[in-house]
This record gives structure tokens, C-alpha cells and sequence, in this order.
């Protein structure tokens, strides 16, 4: 495992650069941790301060130390993403090597639910969403959400590779030696799907992420938490762009991108390294 | 020695798959200093087991490889009248110009070498109405006729590749490999695909269309009774090298290289009850190749000087080389010898 | 042909039978909603005159009758069936007394003229390039748009058409960023007009191509990249083949059923993606017109909106879902 993660350093240049912004904005994050101030309060600093030394990022029309408010933000941000991905892996896993190993009529039970999943317009649905629970819609309850509607993909993913596992030689060995069903799928054929539950989870934190972010600025979440979308939320209504407060709306856009790019190098060096085709192709380019 | 009755001639040809990932450099030797010549007007056929190098060879002869596969080494020349080239040095439009109205290829795998969206005519088009060179209307009656001299409608023209069975498509792709009459085609397993009774048209097929034309044809199979069917003479390939070439008769009857003669001995015989011998072991990684004679972990006659010495390709006969350093020594497999006979 | 028309009419039950069960859902969850239009309304009334209480609550009573608030909701669920047949769901709480349906359908044109033009120019733009650089995988120019679509596909949509209303609404203000024409033209078949609704247009458009370029450049890219592995075309181009008809017949032509496939999967993800441009651009269609009425809490505006969208999204898939047979020989329409 480490000596793959060297290998990637060493030899693929997006995942050197995937680990950093990732890194970077996972310690700014963690830093809330150290914050000298709560995030809630407002008007705990002289507001619409521009970046300087003694506040970096600047402060906003609310009073608050963006510094400290943004590594709030992405420490909520990140949680949420990882919550998400945490929740739809548990779902997808178990549905792809159910699926895959079981077959027959389990997988095309699963498989069924999998197109219904796939094909929900999942945007729409948490306007609506929204639209009932109002503001008892928490960053928890959206978390569980979106981990439930974020597996059908991936699951269909795991199965496809759960399928060919099924009919190879080391399977039939566990199978005669009397090896349970499901002993067989968390012990022998999980860890052969792992490096696609990785890859697949940061894919997935960037599509929660991004949609929290959006559901945040348009209002549609608890505005009072703060987070990346929020943030922006506010800034944008007290007119931040208009009254010239730009970094309160340029510094948390800049972060955001940096991490989604940062997460999405990560997806796509990994998909690389465990697709030998696309490696052949290196190869072949070399 | 180059004899002008010769339309190709490969000296010392070496095409290696070259490849680097992460650091780490792979060689693998698929085609290793090999030395032949085709003749005008003769059918060759080259044998030998899965991941010998056998594809890799008439790749490189058709001048059909994709890197990582690159000629290292050697010259290969085809001869077309006055016309001389080596595909390998030539521009990319001088060996465009010579495909199909010379040089033409049935590649492995017929039932995907056809556009699946475009009617059989527009694949007739695509590939025939340029070299050929003469206007629409002619092209399409030498088209139709050229089909109903190999036995097929001219109805295909209007079907899609997939509503052809697996033998009619690959006629249809001979069909269009022939049909701008060229001195030389490859066919790469023609035959893999198919059920032993298309197999059989398919053959007859290609040695009608060799014989109405006079072409030179080389094909590549693993199946020994469609060398012994076909071929005139027979090159064996093993672990990427040229290890015998002969007639087909000759090699048959008396293999000057072990290989060979287990290779024959495996041709199951009507009448023949003896127990089939199999080779021990596999065919070397050619990335880490053994050294000497490649055959040696494999051979019953093997001897010190096959572990450190690679043996030439010598001549042993009238028209009849081998690679081995016992190759006096070698003995058909007495129970098939005079069937072989029989059946050739 | 007779297969053909069999085929059709497979695919218009298909399409009832999602446009039922999408429009279903919509109803139910908008139903969970523990808001009454009948109190929103009142209570609307009440605070903007001195009504007196005896009038109030004949409103209440004819309003009940009219929403069927009291109703169980099997009944409410029959009653919207067959209201819904006919294009009538009731007043919209938002412009009490505007029929809901009037408004969904002014704002209808403006979402699928505005769709149509950046999935057209997006798609066709994105799958030329994304087939040419998926087969000269060595030029440089697609070598670098790829790079730039990449960058672009993780960023959220929103963050995108955000960034486009700094950059020419504010930093460089050349471009409207607000509205689907200026308040000064009078709407009408004029030049001044037709003008004023393009020059609207091009930002939230162009919001659109951009997402969409990159998606389908890096799709079709991806997808020549293993088709041009494909025996035919290997064949062909060894067959010294036009280089040109390779691209065009062998390569993209065959990549172009599963991109069609894969643009009607992702109708309904590029409707959501509307729903921001219109809000971001505040741009009159649906999308701005469904936020407006989340935000207002008007059941019977957003469900309006939802079936709307519902029906146009499984008519726009349906329509692909034709042309698929005709593109791919292989497809049984039977």
C-alpha cells in the first residue's frame, strides 16, 4: 500500500498535486480546532476589513474573521463530504457484492433499484426535499440524503468487478473449503474492490460537496451552519461583490475550486493506476 | 541471394514491445532476428503455439504494429514488379499506395474488422475504389463479379455486417481483401473463428482466389491439419524465433527441430490410436527469454551446448532450415510418419 | 417501417408510464409539506387590508373548496389527475390569482429555447472536438482543451456561472447579467426585441456550453480512445483509408450512439444545472420560477413546475430514443 502511494508520488504528477491542495485545505480546516473565536458569533471583529496581517483573509460585512470562518466552513464542508461518502460506500458496497457474488434473483432485485436510483433527478429532488422540512433539514439529514441517492453508480461499478471475481479459481477454493457467503465477500473479494471504493469515494465527495455548495448559495440548507456554501450564501446577500467586499467572495471561491481539482486529480490518477488499460496506454505513449 | 522470383524478402528483422510505466523498462523480444523469404505464386504458412510470436511476425510483415511494438532491427522488402520497398523506411503515403492494390491483409478476428454502421458496399468503397482506380461504374461490376467468382451474392453488398453470419462475414472480408487482385496477402488465423465446416469453404476459398490470381499468400494459424491442407511451405516459430522452414511435405515427413515434430506429432490421424504426447511446460516469457537454443528447458534432446549456444538457422536440406544443434538427431514420432503420408 | 412504428408506440408507453410515476412523486412530496396554501393565502389577505373577519372567513371557505385541503388525499391525488388532464392546477399562491399553469407556461419558452441552443451548440461542438482528440491524441491545441475541460468538470456548476458574472458583470461589464431582455424594450416580433433576448441569453448560454463542451469533449474523447482500438478501424487505416472518412465514418459515427445515450441520461441532470443558471442570471423560466416557489411555499406552483418539467424532459428523452435505431443499425426495433 505505501509502496503504491510512493510510486504514485514519484511517477504521477496529478497525484503529487492532488495530495497537496487536498493536504492544504484539510490543514486549514483543522486549524478551526485552534480558532480563538465561535463561528456563530458576528461582530466580533470590525467588519469589511480587507486582507491584511492581522486579519489574512479579511473580515466580513458581519463582523467575523473570515480566516477562522472559512476554516470552519471547510471543516463542516469536508465533514459533510466524507459523512456522504461514508454512507453511500456502506450502500454501495453491500449492494455491488450482494449483486456480484449472489446473483440471480437478488441481483436482479438490486440491479432494479440501482436503475430507479440511477435515473432520479437528484438536484430537483432536494429543492423538494427541502421544501418539506425546511429548516429542520440539518447538515445531517442532508448527509444521510445524499448518501442515500449517491451509490447506485458505483455499486453497479463494484458489481461488474464482483462478477468476474465470482468465477475465479480462489473462489471456488473458498466456496468448497466451506467458506461462509459472506465471509467470502468482506474477506476475500472486498479487498480486491477497495481500490475502486477509494477512488470512487473522493468522486463522490466532489459530487456531494458540490451539491451542498449549491443548495447552500441558492438558500436551501440551514444558513445558520457555516459552511463553504453558506458562506458564500451570505455574501452574497449583503451584496458583497457590489459594495467592493470581493475577497469575501474571491477567497472562499478560490479555496473551493483548489480542493474540488485537488480531490478530482486524486480520482483520476487513481482511476489510472487501477484501469490497466489506460496504463497500457502510457505506456504505450512513452 | 536475393532471388528476383522472391516478392519478399526480411533479413534479420527484430520488432521488440517497448514499454516503461512507472519507472520500470520491459523488453519483450516478440520477434527476434528472423531471416525468410516469400516466393511468387507460393502459399506460406507460418506455425507455432499461443504467445510464440506467430501474430507478432505477421504484424510486423504487414506492416501493421502499433507502438509498443517497434522494429528494432533488420530490413524487410517486398518487390512489386519494379517497384521496391521497405514499409519500415518508406513515407507513410508510399506504403498507403501500395496496400490493397499490392499488399493486402485479413486481419484476425472477422466478425469485428467490419464497420458495424456502414453497409458492406461503403466498406467495399472505402477500402477497394482508390487503389483500384478506375470510375464507380466499372468498380462495381468488377465488384459483383469478383464476388460470384467466390461463390457469393452480390446481395451482401446491401447488408450490414451484422446480419452476416460468422463464415459469411469472413468470406466477405476475403471477398474485400482480393478484390483489387493483389500479389500478396496476409491472413492473420483466418480459420480461428469458424466451425469446421466453414472452415473448410473458407479455405478453398483462399486457394481459389490464390490460384485464379497468382498471388503470394502468408497466413498464420496454430492448427497444424490447415498447414498441412494449405501451405507450400511452412515456417515454425517458437518463442519468437524462426526455428524451421521447409516444405510442407518435408517438414511433415522428417522435421530437422523437436519442435516440429512434436508439433506434427499432435495432428490426430484417422486410424491413428496412439496416445498423444503432450509438450511439457509452457512457452518462454519473452520478456526473460532462456538463454541458448529458447527450446532447451522444453527439449528431449537437449544438451549442454543448447543451454549456452543459439543455434543457427542452417540449412539441412533442399529448401530446408533448422535451428537446432542436433537436428541429425531428430526423429519423427514413428507413428504418424507414414500416415503424414498418407494424408499429404 | 411497421417494426419502426411498433417501436414508437413501446417507447410512448414507456414514456407515460414514467411521466405518471415522476409526476406522482412530485405530487406526494409536495404534499408531506406542512404548509396550507389555504392559511398563506389568508393570512396574505389579511395583512395587506382591513378585510372584515366575517369576509375572511368566506375566503377561508371557498378557498378550502377550491385547493380541497380537507379532502383525504387519495381524493386530492384523483382530483389532480383529472384537473391535470385538462391543464388547469388551481390559482398559484405566488400571484394569487394567477392560475399556476399560465405561469409555468410563460416561463416554459425561455427555459427550452435557452436549453436547446447550448445542448445544440455544447454537444455537437464538444463531440467533434472530443472525437478529434480522442484520435490525434498528440495535438496540442486538444491536448490543452482537454486539459481545461478537466479542470472545469469538478467545479460545481454554480461556482462556474458565478464566476462568469464577475468576470463580465463586474470586472469587465460587457454582458447583462441579469433577466431575459432589457426593461426598456416593449416584448413583440421586432429586431429590438429578438436582440435583447440573445444578448440576455449569451451569458447563462454560454454558462451552459461551457459545462457542456467539456462533458462531452471529455466523453467522446474518451470513448474514441478505446473505439479507435477497435478492429475496423485498425483495419481501415491499415487499409490506407482516407484518414478523414476514418474520423468521420469509422471513429465518431460510432461513438455517436452511445453519446447520444449518454446526452439523453443526462437531460435530467442539465435541467437541474438550469435551475441555477435561471437563478444566478435571474432569468424568467422554470428553474428561477420553481426556486421562487420553494421560497414562497407555494405547493401548488412548484408542483405545477415539477410535473411541467417532468413531462418535458421525458418527451425531450423520448425524442433521442427515436432517432437511436435510425443511427445504429444494430438496434432491434422490434
Amino acid at each position: 500500500m505505501f509502496a503504491v502511494i510512493r510510486d504514485l508520488t514519484r511517477y504521477n504528477i496529478e497525484f503529487a498535486i492532488g495530495c497537496l491542495l487536498v493536504g492544504i485545505i484539510t490543514l486549514f480546516a483543522l486549524a478551526s480546532f485552534f480558532a480563538p473565536v465561535a463561528p456563530t458569533m458576528i461582530y466580533t471583529v470590525p467588519p469589511d476589513m480587507p486582507p491584511s496581517m492581522t486579519y489574512w483573509f479579511g473580515t466580513n460585512s458581519r463582523g467575523q474573521d473570515l480566516f477562522w470562518q472559512l476554516s470552519y466552513a471547510f471543516r463542516n464542508t469536508l465533514t459533510f463530504g466524507v459523512l456522504v461518502a461514508i454512507i453511500s460506500r456502506i450502500i454501495s458496497i453491500t449492494v455491488g457484492l450482494l449483486a456480484g457474488y449472489l446473483g440471480g434473483w437478488v441481483d436482479r432485485v438490486l440491479m432494479f433499484f440501482n436503475d430507479i436510483f440511477v435515473s432520479l433527478p437528484i438536484f430537483p429532488l432536494l429543492i423538494l426535499v427541502y421544501f418539506v422540512l425546511r429548516s429542520n433539514l440539518d447538515m445531517f439529514t442532508l448527509a444521510l440524503i445524499m448518501g442515500c441517492l449517491g451509490w447506485p453508480f458505483d455499486a453497479r461499478l463494484i458489481r461488474s468487478v464482483s462478477l468476474g471475481l465470482r468465477h475465479r479459481e480462489f473462489t471456488r477454493h473458498a466456496t468448497f473449503s466451506g467458506m461462509s457467503p459472506r465471509k467470502i465477500m468482506f474477506e476475500e473479494h472486498l479487498p480486491y474492490v477497495m481500490p475502486i471504493v477509494l477512488s470512487t469515494a473522493i468522486a463522490n465527495m466532489i459530487w456531494s460537496i458540490g451539491m451542498e455548495v449549491t443548495l447552500a448559495v441558492l438558500g436551501f440548507t440551514n444558513l445558520n451552519i457555516p459552511t463553504v456554501g453558506t458562506t458564500l450564501y451570505w455574501a452574497n446577500n449583503h451584496s458583497a461583490m457590489i459594495v467592493g467586499v470581493w475577497w469575501w467572495i474571491l477567497i472562499p471561491v478560490v479555496l473551493i475550486v483548489a480542493l474540488f481539482i485537488g480531490l478530482f486529480l486524486l480520482t483520476v490518477s487513481l482511476n489510472e493506476y487501477i484501469d490497466p488499460r489506460s496504463r497500457l496506454r502510457r505506456m504505450g505513449g512513452a | 541471394m536475393a532471388d528476383t522470383d522472391d516478392i519478399l524478402t526480411v533479413r534479420g528483422l527484430k520488432a521488440y514491445y517497448q514499454m516503461a510505466y512507472f519507472g520500470i523498462e520491459r523488453e519483450v523480444r516478440a520477434v527476434d532476428d528472423v531471416t525468410l523469404s516469400i516466393r511468387r505464386n507460393e502459399i506460406y504458412g507460418i506455425a507455432g503455439e499461443s504467445s510464440s510470436g506467430k501474430t507478432s511476425l505477421i504484424k510486423v510483415l504487414a506492416a501493421a504494429i502499433r507502438p509498443p511494438l517497434k522494429v528494432v532491427d533488420g530490413s524487410l522488402t517486398y518487390r512489386f514488379g519494379d517497384l521496391e520497398i521497405d514499409p519500415y523506411k518508406a513515407r507513410k503515403e508510399e506504403v498507403d499506395a501500395i496496400r490493397w492494390k499490392h499488399l493486402s491483409y485479413i486481419m484476425q478476428g472477422s466478425m469485428s474488422v467490419l464497420n458495424p454502421v456502414r453497409r458492406i458496399k461503403h466498406s467495399f468503397t472505402d477500402f477497394a475504389l482508390r487503389p483500384m482506380g478506375v470510375p464507380k461504374n466499372i468498380f462495381w461490376e468488377r465488384t459483383k463479379a469478383h464476388l460470384e467468382r467466390l461463390n457469393l451474392s452480390p446481395d451482401v453488398l446491401n447488408a450490414y455486417p451484422h446480419e452476416l453470419s460468422g463464415g459469411m462475414r469472413q468470406r466477405v472480408t476475403i471477398a474485400l481483401a482480393t478484390v483489387c487482385q493483389p500479389e500478396f496477402i496476409i491472413a492473420d488465423e483466418p480459420t480461428t473463428a469458424l466451425d469446421v465446416v466453414v472452415q473448410k469453404d473458407v479455405l478453398a476459398m483462399i486457394r481459389n482466389v490464390q490460384q485464379q490470381m497468382g498471388s503470394s499468400v502468408v497466413f498464420v494459424t496454430h492448427d497444424m491439419s490447415v498447414h498441412a491442407n494449405m501451405a507450400d511451405r511452412i515456417g515454425i516459430v517458437y518463442a519468437g524465433r524462426l526455428v524451421e522452414e521447409g516444405p510442407t511435405r518435408t517438414l511433415f515427413t522428417a522435421p530437422k527441430h523437436p519442435y516440429t515434430a512434436h508439433l506434427v506429432g499432435s495432428l490426430p490421424r484417422i486410424g491413428d490410436t496412439s496416445a498423444k504426447s503432450a509438450l511439457e511446460g509452457r512457452p518462454p516469457n519473452l520478456a526473460d527469454p532462456p538463454p541458448g537454443c529458447r527450446f532447451h528447458p522444453r527439449c528431449p534432446l537437449a544438451i549442454e551446448k543448447c543451454k549456452t549456444e543459439v543455434p543457427p538457422l542452417a540449412t539441412v536440406g533442399e529448401s530446408h532450415r533448422s535451428a537446432c544443434w542436433r537436428a541429425d538427431d531428430v526423429r519423427p514420432l514413428t507413428t504418424i510418419s507414414h500416415r503424414a503420408e498418407a494424408v499429404l | 417501417m411497421r417494426d419502426y412504428l411498433t417501436f414508437v408506440l413501446k417507447r410512448l408507453l414507456q414514456l407515460a408510464a414514467v411521466v405518471f410515476a415522476g409526476i406522482s412523486a412530485a405530487f406526494f412530496i409536495t404534499h408531506l409539506s406542512p404548509i396550507s396554501p389555504v392559511d398563506m393565502i389568508v393570512n396574505r389577505v389579511a395583512a395587506q387590508a382591513s378585510v372584515s373577519p366575517l369576509a375572511i372567513m368566506e375566503l377561508r371557505e371557498s378557498l378550502s373548496a377550491l385547493f380541497g385541503t380537507d379532502l383525504p388525499l387519495h381524493i386530492k391525488y384523483f382530483n389532480f389527475w383529472t384537473r391535470f388532464l385538462v391543464g388547469d392546477l388551481g390559482p398559484s399562491l405566488l400571484a394569487f390569482p394567477t392560475p399556476a399553469m399560465n405561469l409555468v407556461m410563460r416561463a416554459l419558452p425561455w427555459t427550452v429555447g435557452l436549453l436547446m441552443t447550448s445542448i445544440l451548440i455544447s454537444w455537437t461542438i464538444g463531440n467533434i472536438l472530443g472525437g478529434l482528440g480522442g484520435y490525434y491524441q498528440n495535438n496540442r491545441f486538444l491536448k490543452a482543451f482537454g486539459v481545461v475541460a478537466m479542470g472545469v468538470q469538478p467545479i460545481p456548476y454554480y461556482i462556474v456561472a458565478f464566476l462568469l458574472v464577475l468576470l463580465f458583470g463586474y470586472f469587465w461589464p460587457v454582458m447583462p447579467i441579469s433577466g431575459g431582455f432589457s426593461i426598456n424594450v416593449r416584448p413583440g416580433f421586432t429586431f429590438e426585441f429578438i436582440a435583447s433576448v440573445i444578448h440576455h441569453s449569451i451569458l447563462p448560454a454560454a454558462s451552459l456550453v461551457i459545462v457542456g463542451l467539456g462533458i462531452s469533449f471529455l466523453g467522446m474523447r474518451a470513448m474514441v480512445s478505446n473505439i479507435v482500438t477497435e478492429d475496423y478501424v485498425t483495419y481501415a487505416e491499415l487499409a490506407g483509408v482516407k484518414t478523414e472518412r476514418v474520423v468521420f465514418f469509422y471513429v465518431i459515427r460510432n461513438a455517436m450512439v452511445p453519446q447520444l445515450t449518454g446526452l439523453a441520461m443526462a437531460l435530467g441532470g442539465i435541467f437541474s444545472g438550469t435551475i441555477i443558471t435561471e437563478q444566478v442570471f435571474a432569468y424568467p423560466g422554470l428553474g428561477a420560477l420553481l426556486v421562487s416557489a420553494v421560497n414562497a411555499g407555494d405547493t401548488t406552483l412548484v408542483l405545477a413546475v415539477s410535473s411541467i418539467a417532468v413531462v418535458a424532459v421525458a418527451s425531450a428523452i423520448f425524442v433521442i430514443d427515436l432517432l437511436h435505431p435510425l443511427l445504429d443499425p444494430r438496434v432491434k426495433v422490434k
